[in-house]
């Protein structure tokens, strides 16, 4: 059944954890995919999250931390692209080398691991229930440092990736800026990948954002936007998850693309009403 | 009157060839210099070496005050849809390098409406900067770079892509924002003629070489042919300046004035 709520209350407790941790990344994810989609950054998030998992694959197979696995690749991966790939073209190929073998990379490590298939799969696709008071306390490290670093930056940031050439001749440090930046967004895509799965990131650091984008133009609402469509795809996602007893991404996926679909529906309708 | 910038000695080389060398010059406030010259000539590295993002290979650039310079990059066709509204890019000139986010205030938005009215585009000040004109955009981005009151401008060809009568529209904003405060202006452009009237100096690059002074004393045919290093022409023809090279010498910039 892909919707079941017969046992609801009992089963809701048991992802008390998980929806704090969604609401966490919607958070993450809404204001970080604002500069992810302005700055051209999508396949590279893509390429980061491949490079995440493999990072956490390793980790759960040698038994170490599986998150701090997870943002060590991360890091990594954003660390090259932002020394390594600062026209897009050169990043996408970069993106393009490093990503598949990331990927080889994981699936070697999860074949070698004697454990669960659970956690193999929770990896790539997310999972609900495995949020447990470490990874929880993990993810607000990681948020509370995202969030609060990206509010600071926001606006040089801001200038930075709209209008580089005028913020560089008013000293903002551009360059600079951008490696930061990276940095950051490594850190988001390790948290996403616990929960959405790497391969499903996007769906939340890109998709809520590219929606926001298309509704407005204002420096206060695509953020604001951004970050609701993130919630509700995640909550959303986690509690309509829950009853069936399937993985969440599915769900998390659906209802962030059925939000874009809706955002392009509004602007085509008001791009006619102005013609 | 003391200079705003002073360039002493300046070089600009790259391994293979010399971009300018030993360029001398003071900018006084309110002058208004134009800078010529063919592509590659190094016209926009001059304006990079005084905001201070390209490196000299010798001499130096030395701006009284360093903060307050307004910037009109060149215009690039990926900048047209730009997801932002008009008023906010306009604030980037004000504050855009400060930390923290943008806090709406009062003297924020009372600056943004005053430099809009200035360019004659109050009118725009909530549309997105993706449906702009060419012309418009031009309008906006003079906005941006006077609303911290600058004492020199430095304009990267900020008539390209534009009408002739967008071309004047532009030019003129840009010296009336000199008659406003005061503020020098460097301006580098294709064709001197929609800024002939208000411009004090020129400095023009060819071939490595080049010359400044006034358009009169700049813009002769034996000065000309001397920079370029074969025979060039200088027409006045009702107020206007064109530039012909010679046939044999296949490309030349300035015969677009024509």
């Amino acid at each position: 059944m892909l919707f079941d709520f017969s046992d609801y209350d009992q089963l809701l407790p048991l992802v008390t954890n998980s929806l704090w941790a969604g609401a966490i990344l919607a958070l993450i994810g809404g204001l970080i995919g604002v500069f992810v989609v302005n700055r051209e950054l999508s396949f590279a998030v893509h390429g980061v999250s491949e490079l995440s998992f493999a990072g956490a694959a390793i980790a759960l197979l040698i038994g170490l931390d599986v998150v701090m696995g997870s943002v060590i690749g991360s890091v990594a991966a954003a660390a090259i692209l932002a020394v390594m790939g600062n026209r897009a073209k050169d990043r996408n190929s970069i993106v393009a080398v490093l990503m598949p073998f990331g990927l080889g990379i994981g699936i070697l490590a999860l074949s070698l691991y004697p454990g669960r298939a659970a956690n193999k799969f929770g990896l790539l696709t997310g999972q609900i229930v495995a949020v447990d008071d470490p990874k929880l306390e993990a993810l607000a490290i990681i948020g509370a440092i995202v969030i609060a670093t990206l509010l600071f930056i926001w606006r040089p940031l801001s200038f930075a990736t709209l209008d580089p050439e005028v913020a560089a001749a008013r000293g903002v440090p551009v360059r600079l800026l951008g490696i930061l930046f990276m940095l950051l967004l490594g850190l988001a895509v390790a948290g996403a990948v616990q929960i959405v799965g790497a391969l499903l990131v996007l769906s939340l650091l890109v998709t809520p954002a590219a929606a926001a984008l298309r509704l407005s133009s204002s420096q206060l609402w695509v953020p604001v936007l951004s970050v609701l469509f993130a919630l509700v795809s995640m909550l959303g996602g986690i509690l309509l998850a829950l009853g069936a007893g399937l993985p969440i991404s599915p769900y998390v996926t659906t209802i962030s693309f059925l939000i874009y679909l809706v955002a392009r529906g509004i602007e085509w309708t008001r791009g006619k009403a102005r013609a | 009157m003391t200079s705003l910038l002073q360039v002493k000695n300046a070089s600009l080389e790259f391994e293979d060839r010399a971009v300018w060398r030993d360029v001398n010059f003071e900018i006084a406030p309110g002058e208004f210099v134009a800078i010529i010259g063919s592509n590659g000539s190094g016209k926009s590295m001059l304006l990079k070496s005084i905001l201070g993002l390209q490196e000299l290979s010798a001499g130096a650039i030395t701006l009284s005050s360093a903060n307050e310079v307004g910037y009109i990059p060149q215009h690039r066709t990926s900048e047209s849809n730009l997801p932002l509204k008009v008023r906010d890019f306009v604030r980037f000139g004000l504050d855009g390098q400060n930390f923290g986010m943008a806090i709406p205030s009062k003297a924020s938005k009372d600056k943004v409406t005053k430099a809009l009215q200035q360019v004659d585009a109050i009118h725009l000040r909530d549309t997105q900067m993706s449906k702009l004109s060419g012309g418009e955009f031009q309008r906006v981005r003079v906005a941006q770079a006077i609303i911290s009151e600058p004492k020199l401008i430095l304009a990267d060809e900020p008539l390209s892509a534009l009408d002739l009568h967008h071309q004047m529209t532009i030019s003129e904003l840009i010296n009336q924002q000199r008659e406003r405060s005061n503020a020098a202006i460097l301006f580098v452009t294709h064709d001197l003629n929609p800024i002939i009237n208000f411009v004090d100096r020129v400095l023009y690059f060819a071939k490595g070489k080049h010359s400044i002074g006034t358009v009169d004393q700049v813009m002769r045919s034996e000065v000309l042919s001397d920079l370029y290093g074969y025979p060039v022409d200088v027409v006045r023809n009702q107020g206007r300046i064109v530039v012909l090279g010679s046939h044999d010498h296949d490309h030349h910039e300035h015969e677009e004035w024509v």
